[in-house]
């Protein structure tokens, strides 16, 4: 049994995500393998290498690799894909694109989203934006899996030494083309992966109100998050959200700041280890899933947070 | 140009999903249902293409138990020209729609099939991609704008950090996020002529298509419930409590 992780990175670096991947493949129960595709990927294939855990890199690298398109990149885990029992993917936007390209193409079912490896062919998947949980059974010889990455820790990024081997690469489908991208800069940590989070609601009022927010993420070495209801008013940018239909987070500290708490943001946070809820209403359903909540004007609750934090 | 949208019949998203005692699923008796969000998405997305007169004719399509109807009839009144059901009571997986979808493609033709980035109730993911590989069709999921001219689809869709375009030959996939835009409210004379719109109604045998599912769910549980914790009364203890008792700052 040897398991397949598809690696996830932007051609310079690994994302993080892709070390949570390699956790749910180890135990899946064989050796994990990482295919890296790319182009001019070589320093991914060499942190790659070193992920704990992998016992082989392949690297297929050309110029159509180079955006993550979905058709490319399918094609090429269906070129590699005879020698695994097991093909996993983050189940980020790179993840829930491509695999199940490949899954229909093996003529197998994909297992979406798990959060838990019960055995090598039984595992735990949210549904009901995560109102359910289901345990389920493949019964395909294949299993393509997409891996919740807030269900497993991430496998250590140095101490291994996988071999690196290059694969040849298909070729372009010719049928997409990658046209640009306006990805939003920031310097604080990335959502999905931040040990705190920050997040800001409907209370917030306004957009420029969010800026009270950012002495204490930056306090905390923290990320910025929002509720679909601040996103849907414009106070944020959409990579933003957190939430069943935005990012699944589960820092080790959640601060929801003017959330009232509605089910859709429930769930894409309340796997964090800690949450904190400041809201001017006693009754706002987040206090019910608050370890520690705050009842008061969050105007006047932030700005001395950031105090007493020192 | 023909459109086809899938849509799906699920649990209202209103509703709060109750896990049945015996553990065998969700109680899904005697609850409210409705067309899935992002379905409604695509069915005003191929509307507004038709009413900027880039499309000619769509078609609603859909997979389930006889009143899966309703949600054909919602979709014809949201601008649908005609639907179609796939009638079966058994529990059909995405792979399973996926084949069916892709025999009515290759019956239809459709330049476009637009839908659904997921449905509510399985959370799955999978039906457009699934689609595309099998119809081997490029793809553009997560959808939040979406131009059609020269004969291609230029798609700006929403990843991990920001925006993302690609560009698309036809026939394409494509399928759809929340911001796309925002379905319109379907009118009482609107659903009246819904109602004399052709529905037609085939089971997925007449298609030759094998929807056995591939996956036993063993088991539908509650998720962990997490207590509600308690309230501080300034944010001294606050720092005091996430210091020494959460230890997480």
């Amino acid at each position: 049994m040897v398991a397949l992780v598809i690696a996830e990175h932007d051609n310079a670096a690994l994302k993080g995500v892709t070390l949570n991947t390699v956790t749910a493949a180890a135990q899946c129960g064989g050796e994990v393998h990482l295919l890296v595709a790319g182009s001019g990927c070589g320093a991914v294939a060499e942190q790659a290498a070193k992920v704990a855990g992998v016992s082989k890199v392949l690297v297929a690298d050309a110029p159509h690799f180079a955006d993550g398109l979905a058709e490319n990149v399918a094609e090429q885990i269906l070129a590699v894909a005879s020698a695994y029992s097991h093909i996993l993917a983050p189940a980020s936007a790179f993840g829930k694109n491509i695999l199940p390209r490949v899954a229909a193409r093996l003529d197998v079912a994909q297992i979406s989203e798990i959060t838990k490896v019960d055995t090598p062919d039984t595992f735990e998947r949210p549904i009901y934006a995560g109102n359910a949980i289901a345990t389920v059974q493949s019964t395909d010889s294949v299993k393509v899996i997409t891996v919740r990455g807030t269900g497993f820790d991430a496998a250590a990024a140095e101490g291994g030494s996988a071999a690196v081997e290059t694969v040849s690469s298909v070729a372009d489908s010719g049928k997409s083309t990658f046209v640009g991208r306006e990805l939003a800069k920031s310097d604080r940590p990335e959502l999905t992966g931040a040990k705190i989070v920050v997040s800001g609601g409907r209370g917030m009022g306004s957009g420029d109100n969010f800026k009270i927010l950012e002495p204490l993420a930056d306090k905390l070495g923290a990320a910025m998050g929002a509720s679909r209801a601040a996103v849907d008013a414009g106070y944020v940018p959409n990579d933003w959200q957190v939430g069943q239909t935005g990012k699944i987070v589960a820092p080790t500290l959640y601060i929801a700041v003017g959330i009232s708490g509605a089910i859709q943001h429930l769930a894409g946070m309340k796997d964090s280890k800690t949450i904190v809820a400041i809201n001017k209403d006693p009754e706002a359903p987040i206090f019910s899933v608050a370890d520690y909540g705050i009842v008061g004007d969050l105007f006047e609750v932030v700005p001395a947070l950031v105090k007493e934090l020192g | 140009m023909k459109v086809l949208v899938p849509v799906k019949r699920v649990v209202d998203y209103n509703v709060k999903v109750r896990v049945k005692s015996d553990g065998s699923g969700v109680d899904i008796a005697n609850v409210k249902m409705s067309m899935n969000p992002f379905d409604e998405i695509a069915l005003e997305e191929a509307t507004r293409l038709k009413e900027g007169g880039k499309v000619t004719e769509i078609v609603a399509v859909t997979c389930g138990v006889t009143q899966a109807q309703e949600t054909l009839r919602t979709g014809m009144a949201i601008g649908a020209d005609r639907g179609i059901l796939v009638e079966t009571g058994a529990e059909i997986e995405p792979l399973g729609v996926a084949k069916v979808l892709k025999a009515l493609a290759d019956k239809e033709q459709p330049q476009l099939i637009i839908l659904g980035k997921q449905a509510i109730d399985d959370d799955s993911n999978q039906t457009g991609q699934m689609l595309a590989a099998l119809l081997g069709w490029p793809q553009a999921t997560f959808a939040s704008k979406v131009v059609l001219e020269d004969g291609k689809v230029t798609v700006t869709r929403e990843v991990d950090g920001g925006l993302e375009t690609v560009a698309l030959t036809l026939p394409a996939i494509v399928t759809t996020d929340l911001r796309l835009n925002e379905p319109r409210y379907v009118t009482l004379p609107n659903i009246m002529k819904a109602k004399k719109k052709p529905l037609e109604t085939i089971k997925p045998e007449d298609l030759g298509v094998d929807v056995t599912p591939r996956l036993k769910t063993l088991k539908v549980a509650e998720p962990a419930k997490r207590s509600a914790g308690i309230k501080v009364p300034d944010v001294a203890t606050l720092v005091a409590k996430l210091r020494t008792e959460a230890k997480v700052i």
